[in-house]
């Protein structure tokens, strides 16, 4: 599950070494996209395309509505990214629990990640969406926002739960036995040797998952709220124009582009750093 | 005339990895002040008895004592035990992710329940007693591996335990960080620490060693003064394994 690091390594090669090479990459890259954007640009429904998703009065006129939209995507990830971080934790470690009386608790674990793991994330927010509700229980909210939120907090908590595992089962076993020949407990050993080592090595992974987390509030809309995809929506239903969803997908971009960047470079300095410190 | 109780009792120890049988049947006994090293090729059962006495794996069947009371009995305090008990392994195992003070302090404040300044100025005095004190601060991946296992050592040490294990501490260094790593234990030894040694030092064992005892295929086959084991053993098997020591030049 540590996808993040079984990608192959291009940071180097967005760093080419020397001034020669330099000049390599740049004529190479500017004759491979001068080509692409000329294909496009000739293509014979162009014109369409450019007037129905790239009018530029469209794209200034709903900047700022789809961005005020936007907050809300942004209130929901962030909420939800704390939820997952907390709730991931504990099912990874439940899943870790020894011996037969935690079979059970180990069991619920496991069924739980399969589960949400497997079920389409679209699917889920229309189950919590409208099913709950129709539930009608008391003291349970029936505003689609906390309710779309909630499934995709059930579903990315499965996923992230996967990441601190493959975290967990990363730090070698000397290590608990290390501590527990100190007189450790085996709770002691898991906050203090193990999952201090194992979040540090998940941080990329976890990274990934949340970018794609971000990208996901997006299916709240089906529900109703009108955070930046619905209100693009609305915007090109009433100007018979796509370019409102240009906008919203250029919010989107926007913040998820600098995690992938950053994601990269934390993997990158595991690499060096796992490296340097091959001597044992 | 009453003898004072030995530091370790090992009563027919077995331990099996599944089909495997690793030791097969020990009889060992470790009086207080003793140090014994444990010599025995590759798989000879040496580290897994010293994983077996700190409880890292549970026996199969006889009985270990420390101190007079059965840690192989059901319902012990394992953690209460292993603090009695200090191991250092061949790899370090420090925690990479704390200062050679974190790790040093480690157990002195989860399991002994000291305070931070007081876990730190026990911490000090012991670096200070190996040489280590101005590395305090440093991580241990910053550390040269002879470095690493004294600071492995001195966290072993902090728990104050009656009974050092050493699991063949040298072999995972460089050849010129192995004196210094052997110093330390001579040290302890000098003070009076209870030590059963593992290793492939044959010339240190010499030195240190008031016993040696042979392991094949996990039995104890022989044990003695380590004058009469490397000059004279009995078993023949004994004198087989000293000659391949003798061979690569290891002695």
């Amino acid at each position: 599950m540590l996808r993040g690091s079984n990608r192959p390594r291009r940071g180097s090669l967005l760093l080419p070494a020397s001034a020669g090479n330099v000049w390599v990459a740049l004529a190479s890259t500017v004759v491979v996209f001068a080509g692409l954007t000329l294909i496009v640009v000739n293509s014979s429904g162009w014109p369409k395309v450019k007037h129905a998703f790239f009018d530029p009065a469209e794209f200034r006129a709903y900047f700022a509505t789809v961005g005020h939209a936007f907050v809300l995507n942004i209130k929901i990830f962030l909420v939800a990214e704390v939820l997952i971080l907390i709730l991931a934790l504990v099912l990874a470690v439940l899943r870790q629990l020894p011996g037969p009386v935690f079979f059970p608790i180990r069991l619920l674990a496991i069924g739980y990640t399969d589960l949400f793991r497997g079920i389409p994330t679209i699917l889920l927010v229309y189950l919590f969406g409208f099913g709950i509700p129709t539930l009608q229980l008391a003291h349970v909210t029936n505003d689609p926002v906390y309710l779309g939120a909630a499934a995709l907090v059930v579903v990315y908590t499965a996923y992230v739960s996967e990441v601190y595992r493959a975290g967990i089962e990363s730090v070698h076993p000397s290590q608990e036995a290390a501590a527990r020949s100190l007189g450790l407990t085996r709770g002691q050993t898991m906050r203090t040797v193990i999952l201090p080592q194992a979040v540090r090595r998940v941080i990329p992974p976890l990274l990934n998952d949340f970018i794609g987390l971000q990208k996901d509030t997006a299916l709240i809309s089906v529900l109703g709220p009108v955070e930046a995809l619905q209100r693009a929506t609305l915007g090109a239903s009433s100007e018979f124009n796509y370019t409102p969803y240009v906008v919203a997908a250029f919010f989107f971009v926007l913040i998820t582009v600098p995690q992938a960047r950053l994601t990269d470079l934390l993997i990158e300095r595991d690499r060096k750093r796992q490296m340097a410190g091959g001597r044992v | 005339m009453s003898t004072p109780t030995p530091a370790l009792v090992c009563t027919d120890v077995h331990k099996s990895f599944g089909k495997l049988e690793v030791l097969k049947g020990i009889d060992l006994s470790v009086d207080e002040h003793e140090v014994i090293c444990l010599i025995g090729a590759s798989g000879s059962g040496k580290s897994t008895l010293l994983r077996c006495i700190n409880l890292l794996e549970r026996i199969n069947s006889g009985s270990i004592e420390v101190g007079g009371q059965d840690i192989t009995a059901p319902n012990v305090d394992v953690n209460q035990v292993r603090r009695g008990i200090g191991i250092v392994f061949q790899a370090f195992n420090l925690f990479p992710h704390m200062s050679v003070m974190g790790n040093v302090t480690l157990a002195p404040r989860k399991v002994m329940g000291l305070s931070r300044s007081q876990a730190e100025a026990e911490a000090v005095e012991l670096l200070d007693r190996f040489g280590l004190a101005d590395k305090r601060d440093e991580s241990p991946d910053r550390l040269s591996g002879g470095q690493q296992q004294r600071v492995a050592i001195v966290r072993a040490l902090a728990t104050h335990p009656q009974l050092m294990l050493l699991d063949e501490v040298t072999s995972a260094l460089d050849p010129e960080l192995v004196a210094e790593v052997l110093n330390v234990i001579r040290e302890l030894a000098e003070g009076g620490m209870t030590m059963l040694i593992a290793t492939h030092e044959m010339g240190f064992a010499r030195d240190i060693a008031r016993r040696v005892c042979f392991l094949d295929e996990g039995v104890l086959l022989e044990q003695g003064p380590p004058e009469q084991i490397f000059s004279s053993p009995r078993e023949e098997r004994t004198q087989q394994f000293l000659q391949r020591i003798i061979e690569a030049g290891r002695m």
